[in-house]
């Protein structure tokens, strides 16, 4: 047989290839698998793998009402679609400049947004903690939104893909007399579509995530993301009941989680593009 | 009335104000501020701060736990950056060499990077519970004696290095996967025309080929050696005896556990210079792409 294709393993190389992957398959789906695994069964078979254990949802209840996670969930999903509306609005026009106009001073500024990529908030927690109380704001969900409002990777995206985007398309918008923002709306937005899509799901899944910050900025659980909640919950747990908290780990993760197995070709994809641009 | 071009301008400065606006508000001032900051003493009860000079800077080189998380944040970098670039490039090139199931392999190695990593450290934990945690049960089934990974000065930062690798290995991959769908198919061709093996086309052709994607992943692990923090909340907290901790997460005990914010400030600078050193390669790197445009 004829081999089409020069990364194609074959022979014993295939054996090989094969075993490696599914080793490191293993130990990297390990960890979940063993979450699902102790979170819908009794805490007596934790570490007791046995065919017969008996399935439960017992430890997602437990976990539910130990602590305030559906007033968690409003707060994260609050952050996320709050933050997420702000950086699409700000990155949007920032990258229409970017792309389409000269101005004076434009590589000066250009250098000051791409520094944000190095710097990021999380690192100047000490100073942002100190804006946020000379602003009033501390321990509320726009205190944790505020500094990822504009964000430099979403403006370099975008700049990207305004920039492929032929002028002729613009000049033929402007004869027959869209103002400037109609054409962002009419003509540059739609064609970015893809990219918004891709930017959206890294920056969900990113606030989401985020710990660090939001544990420094809130005290109370009236603005808590999820997040810092599940690890009030943990540590603060004395039992040490393994079945709850990986039955709170996994609802925490659960949305996210669903959400990338639905749409797991978009995802992956999204990431690349995210990635390459 | 005003030129085109100075309504041009306007019309720029007006798009870009807003986001430039938060920009410099949470990244440029902060980081002024921090600067100012290291050289002040906060005040005692709302009293102004005073100038101290170099006092916090000084007081760097005294500092045994400054020096513990900064040698740990270097061990912790240059295990993490290296592993996590390397099994990113071996997953890249095992999910694309036409194996059976390789969307299902795709899906475990990328499945860590979409769970908060305050979440997966709590499955982590358990991983590494002496007695009864999975790690200790597999070895006691083999006969070994119990290891207290996390309350283990010489193993807490090797298993943090690990939760960090498998955290990040498979992000990576992502970027080598699509850096893969560009070479273009008529180099494998022609490599295997002239009856080039796999290992060699590899070696000679598509790992060169990969340097831009391995450029800017460096980059980003880099970085994220500096960045990433999360876990120790939850496996070490930085122990035993600081044998775990890492800059940022002694930047966060200083400032917001101690409340020393001016030391804190001066901690901080390290950071910013390490991450300055990451900042140059990527500038480098941005400027190598607006060149092949």
């Amino acid at each position: 047989m004829k081999q089409t294709n020069i990364y194609d393993s074959r022979g014993l190389a295939r054996a090989l290839d094969t075993t490696a992957a599914w080793t490191l398959a293993i130990m990297w789906a390990l960890p979940l698998l063993y979450a699902i695994w102790t979170a819908f069964h009794p805490s007596a078979y934790s570490t007791r793998f046995t065919l017969n254990a008996p399935l439960t949802l017992e430890n997602f209840v437990t976990a539910w009402h130990a602590a305030p996670f559906a007033l968690y969930f409003v707060n994260t999903v609050l952050l996320v679609t709050m933050v997420l509306a702000a950086q699409l609005v700000l990155c949007t026009l920032a990258a229409y400049a970017f792309a389409k106009y000269d101005f004076r001073g434009k590589n000066i500024m250009f250098a000051l947004v791409l520094m944000q990529l190095m710097i990021m908030p999380d690192v100047l927690v000490v100073e942002n903690y100190r804006t946020m109380a000379s602003i009033g704001v501390l321990d509320s969900t726009l205190a944790i939104g505020l500094p990822y409002m504009a964000s430099a990777f979403g403006i370099f995206l975008l700049r990207q893909t305004f920039k492929s985007i032929p002028k002729e398309l613009d000049e033929a918008a402007a004869v027959e007399g869209a103002s400037t923002l109609q054409i962002l709306w009419k003509v540059y937005v739609p064609l970015g579509k893809p990219v918004y899509l891709a930017y959206a799901l890294v920056s969900i899944s990113y606030h989401w995530n985020n710990f660090l910050w939001p544990l420094i900025v809130t005290n109370t659980t009236n603005s808590r993301p999820l997040t810092v909640g599940l690890q009030v919950f943990s540590s603060t747990e004395q039992g040490v009941d393994w079945a709850i908290i990986t039955a709170a780990t996994l609802m925490t993760s659960g949305p996210l989680l669903v959400a990338f197995l639905l749409f797991q070709r978009q995802f992956v994809q999204s990431f690349m593009r995210a990635g390459i641009k | 009335m005003p030129r085109p071009a100075t309504m041009r301008n306007i019309h720029a400065w007006l798009l870009l104000l807003p986001a430039m606006a938060f920009i410099v508000a949470f990244t440029h001032v902060p980081a002024v501020n921090t600067f100012i900051h290291s050289f002040m003493l906060d005040g005692k009860g709302g009293a102004p701060a005073t100038f101290v000079g170099l006092e916090h800077y000084m007081y760097l080189f005294e500092d045994e736990v400054f020096r513990k998380a900064l040698v740990n944040n270097l061990l912790f970098a240059s295990g993490t950056i290296p592993l996590s670039i390397g099994l990113a490039m071996l997953m890249a090139f095992l999910v694309n060499a036409g194996l059976a199931g390789q969307s299902v392999l795709r899906l475990c190695y990328f499945v860590p990077t979409v769970l908060p990593m305050i979440a997966v450290a709590n499955i982590w934990l358990f991983f590494f519970t002496p007695e009864y945690g999975l790690l200790e049960q597999v070895r006691g089934a083999l006969g070994f004696s119990g290891i207290n990974w996390l309350g283990n000065e010489s193993t807490a930062l090797p298993c943090v290095i690990a939760v960090a690798v498998w955290k990040d290995a498979g992000f990576f991959m992502i970027f080598y996967l699509a850096a893969l769908q560009q070479i273009s198919p008529s180099l494998g061709e022609a490599a295997m025309l002239e009856g080039a093996s796999r290992l060699y086309f590899y070696r000679r052709v598509v790992i060169p080929l990969l340097m831009p994607t391995t450029l800017f992943v460096l980059v980003n692990a880099t970085i994220n050696a500096f960045r990433m923090v999360d876990h120790l909340f939850v496996l070490t907290q930085g122990g035993p005896n600081n044998a775990s901790s890492l800059l940022l997460y002694y930047i966060y005990e200083v400032s917001f556990k101690y409340w020393d914010t001016g030391y804190g400030a001066a901690l901080t600078m390290v950071l910013l210079a390490f991450l300055g050193l990451a900042s140059i390669g990527q500038f480098g790197f941005f400027e190598r792409k607006v060149h092949y445009r």
